[in-house]
């Protein structure tokens, strides 16, 4: 008898964070310490001025604009949250993210009416084109990769507002003249000197551009308007890294117009954790060390690195996702309740978990790496990493990495948590799993229930988004026969059609000045500093062990699960 | 898509015949989230279920549709079954014949789903309280269509009467689009509104709600009056500044004016039925938006 099944759908949940654009207490950087000798102790002491602006005292801006505007009332629940007039300026347009995800989405917002009358995009690119050609490019990423249909009237709304500026970064001329556009977009479009400024481009050319923002005073709009820079991951290699590219915004942008994307946070799924865990009351009580076995946090891929060898080697596996995306799950994952969904709240919270992230003594028991040789990937042979194309010989670079956590507070004391991801692995799946203890006395005889694993609560973040929850249940018959089965919450594919790209909805969130979403500075470096000594240990190990293509990783990273005496989930 | 008939049937004969069917095609999952029961004569009945089956993309939900044929044949009941790739729920079609005809609410009733919210649509004429309504009753959310009334003005204007939490009107739907357009609009400081006018075809049910949601609002006088459509075709709101406006001549692409701004054009589509009813799923909880402008036309509105 196969698994029974069962499928529950449910509306679109949404942990709608509380719409505020909470003014950021500026997060003086000032008191930057870490590293407190002890090498293998995260952030431990690392005490750092939290943002003053408390929950209470903060002035929510879109509750003025209620408060100002007679039309709104927040008992009108249909009214959808609409962007304020601006022009959104997207550097990199030629780029693969700006065609198959940033330009769709900007489409996709407007023809759900969440965009203003008046909304202009300019693109700024090393081209020699005209408006018309940037909205052919435009029109064609749309038509490509919009996910909602085309319609000839949105289209028309979004090209009366779509410019291009063509120019280097380095040429003053060129960011004098996209000053001059601007100004005369606000005059002819209405858009009030609102800008965000949208770096698709490779982390090098930061200072260039932010200097340039700054020489042309667009980074500091007149009263009553806004400036804000979207940056996109990766946020720095290491913890210095990221605190120089950190220097280099803060020093003409507030943190609070800063806006890290993290696509990984815009998904429902990830925002359906906050919703699971603090709209009910069914699993509370059993999320800790009291319940709870241990957590695995896994994102696989089954593709290699394709064509990103340039940037991919010498940063790897940990660096590329368990620094942002894994880590930014077990925060979510393994946080206090917030007061409030506000920004200030929820990264508070995460700060705090972060800050009690330790690593195990012994790192070479508790990390696994490994890098894809080659082998068979979903019926296709495939080549190793090292044959990739651009990849040095003698490169060092993991495409696989697992590392084991703690986290010593009360809460989690004891429970490991186990992070890992890869490349060319069997198929792409994202999951947290939470894994339950067994019960603690099974009053059937041990034949009937040698087949029953332990329960596990597992939040799928792609493809398939949903919930399982995984449990023993009679095997129909005369005996008493308990067995596992799964039941599942799926947003499946019905929901796919209203279900809004992550891009949607961090774009949307950047133009109205929404920040809960972003991941702080403070997170990213305590992130940096959870993964660093990882990294230099890693770096006197040599070459990492290989593993073919199209299977679960090295065989390193099972041992490790093995002395725990667990194991991976078979994904 | 499969489908089954039922012939002189019963509640839980369907029932079965559900649990039954669903085994048989490998899905043995309750994933809806809603029952959505329409009340339809025949000749309503193939738009209607087309609109929900579109909107139970959004909403996986059961649809009821409860079609009451002649009253005068003896007592039966027809069921149609219908569920497969186009759908992600469920779609029965019950028939009913005789004095079963009043009695709908028996049927219904056994047929919904457990412990989650249940839905009434009359996409054509409606009761006049449909929360007194033996199937209305057993509702939480009740939507009537002030459109498909034989007089859309007298039906809109007498919303108020009957209402209970919990009732909406598709005309009022309609508006969202642009409810949200002159919100945004207003986003911006505006100085005060002395007056406003609402432009609509002759006897446009949703015209006259957005001029009562606007005075309600604005604490202005808002006027009525006619134009060749389609449609909703201009909201004027004069300020001391000058004049804001929204016009639409062609059903699709709006202009935006306000004072001291350039015109711009933005997208302002009709939408379809489907839209709408996914719109209303959306929310169950009691519109007190809605309640306050269709209170404020009982009020205002000189017949």
């Amino acid at each position: 008898m196969s698994k029974e099944r069962s499928v529950v759908r449910a509306d679109t949940v949404r942990a709608d964070p509380a719409q505020s654009d909470a003014a950021q207490g500026d997060a003086a950087q000032a008191g930057r310490a870490h590293s407190d000798g002890a090498h293998h102790t995260v952030g431990a002491h690392a005490e750092e001025p939290v943002a003053a602006a408390s929950a209470a005292a903060t002035a929510s801006i879109t509750d003025e604009v209620v408060a100002a505007n007679p039309l709104r009332d927040p008992g009108d629940k249909r009214l959808p949250r609409v962007a304020g007039p601006c022009v959104l300026v997207l550097f990199g347009v030629t780029g693969d993210l700006a065609r198959k995800k940033l330009l769709p989405a900007i489409y996709d917002l407007a023809n759900r009416g969440l965009l203003p009358p008046g909304f202009s995009l300019v693109g700024f690119a090393r081209r020699d084109w005209q408006d018309q050609d940037f909205a052919q490019l435009t029109h064609d990423a749309v038509k490509e990769h919009a996910r909602t249909p085309f319609r000839e009237e949105v289209w028309k709304q979004l090209s009366e507002g779509i410019f291009f500026c063509p120019g280097e970064f380095t040429d003053d001329g060129a960011f004098d003249a996209l000053a001059m556009m601007l100004k005369e977009i606000d005059q002819t479009r209405g858009t009030g000197g609102n800008y965000g400024f949208y770096l698709s481009v490779p982390p090098k050319f930061f200072p260039v551009v932010v200097e340039q923002l700054k020489r042309t005073g667009l980074a500091h709009g007149p009263e009553g308007s806004w400036r804000r820079v979207v940056i996109e991951k990766p946020f720095g290699h290491d913890l210095k890294s990221a605190q120089e590219l950190n220097a280099i915004t803060s020093a003409v942008f507030p943190e609070s117009s800063v806006f890290r994307i993290d696509h990984y946070l815009g998904k429902e799924t990830v925002q359906n954790i906050l919703a699971l865990r603090f709209a009910n009351n069914l699993f509370e009580p059993i999320w800790n060390r009291g319940y709870v076995d241990h957590v695995q946090i896994t994102m696989a891929e089954d593709i290699g690195i394709g064509g990103r060898a340039g940037y991919y080697d010498g940063i790897g596996a940990a660096r590329d996702v368990i620094q942002n995306h894994l880590l930014q799950l077990l925060a979510l994952v393994a946080m206090e309740d917030p007061t409030s969904f506000e920004a200030n709240s929820l990264r508070r919270e995460k700060e705090k978990v972060l800050k009690a992230v330790r690593l195990p003594q012994d790192l070479a028991e508790a990390t696994a790496r490994g890098r894809y040789g080659e082998g068979w990937q979903g019926g296709e042979p495939v080549v190793g990493y090292t044959q990739e194309d651009g990849i040095p010989p003698d490169s060092i670079t993991e495409t696989y990495a697992a590392i084991k956590l703690e986290i010593a507070n009360r809460r989690w004391a004891g429970v490991p948590f186990y992070l890992r991801t890869g490349k060319r692995l069997s198929r792409r799946v994202t999951e947290v799993a939470v894994v339950f203890q067994r019960a603690p006395h099974l009053p059937f005889s041990k034949d009937d229930t040698e087949i029953l694993g332990q329960n596990a609560l597992v939040i799928r973040v792609q493809p398939d988004e949903g919930i399982t929850v995984r449990f023993g249940s009679k095997v129909p018959g005369t005996a008493m026969e308990v067995r596992d089965v799964s039941m599942d919450f799926a947003y499946g594919e019905s929901f796919m059609e209203s279900s809004p790209e992550a891009y949607e909805r961090l774009l949307l969130d950047v133009l109205i000045g929404d920040p809960p979403l972003f991941p702080h500075q403070r997170e990213v470096e305590l992130s940096w500093k959870i993964l660093d000594p990882i990294e230099d240990f890693w770096a006197t190990q040599g070459p990492p062990e290989e593993y073919p293509a199209g299977t679960w990783g090295p065989a390193s990273a099972d041992e490790m699960m093995a002395r725990d005496g667990r194991a991976w989930r078979r994904l | 898509m499969a489908s089954f008939m039922l012939s002189g049937t019963t509640a839980s004969k369907i029932s079965s015949q559900l649990t039954q069917l669903r085994h048989q095609m490998g899905t043995p999952a309750v994933g809806m989230v809603l029952t959505l029961v329409v009340v339809s004569d025949e000749s309503n009945q193939y738009d209607a279920v087309r609109a929900a089956t579109e909107a139970a993309r959004e909403h996986p939900s059961r649809i009821l549709v409860v079609i009451p044929r002649d009253p005068q044949e003896p007592n039966r009941l027809d069921a149609e079954l219908r569920f497969g790739e186009s759908t992600p729920g469920e779609v029965i079609l019950l028939r009913l014949y005789g004095e079963l005809t009043k009695h709908a609410d028996s049927v219904v009733g056994p047929l919904l789903l457990t412990d989650t919210p249940v839905v009434v649509w009359w996409p054509g004429d409606c009761p006049d309280v449909p929360a007194k309504d033996s199937i209305g009753m057993l509702a939480q959310r009740r939507i009537v269509d002030a459109r498909s009334a034989a007089d859309s003005v007298q039906a809109i204007t007498g919303r108020a009467r009957g209402y209970v939490p919990g009732d909406t009107d598709l005309a009022w739907t309609r508006l969202t689009t642009w409810r949200s357009l002159l919100a945004a609009a207003f986003d911006q400081p505006v100085g005060k509104v002395k007056k406003g006018f609402v432009e609509a075809v002759p006897g446009h049910a949703s015209a006259l709600l957005l001029a009562a949601w606007l005075s309600e609002r604005l604490g202005a006088p808002v006027k009525v009056s006619e134009s060749a459509g389609p449609g909703l075709t201009a909201v004027r709101l004069v300020t001391a500044d000058g004049d804001i406006s929204i016009s639409r001549g062609d059903g699709r692409l709006a202009t935006l004016s306000r004072p001291g701004q350039p015109d711009r054009r933005v997208a302002l589509t009709r939408r379809p039925t489907s839209e709408l009813l996914a719109e209303e799923l959306r929310r169950l909880d009691p519109d007190e938006i809605y309640e306050a402008a269709i209170r404020r036309l009982a009020r205002t509105h000189k017949s």
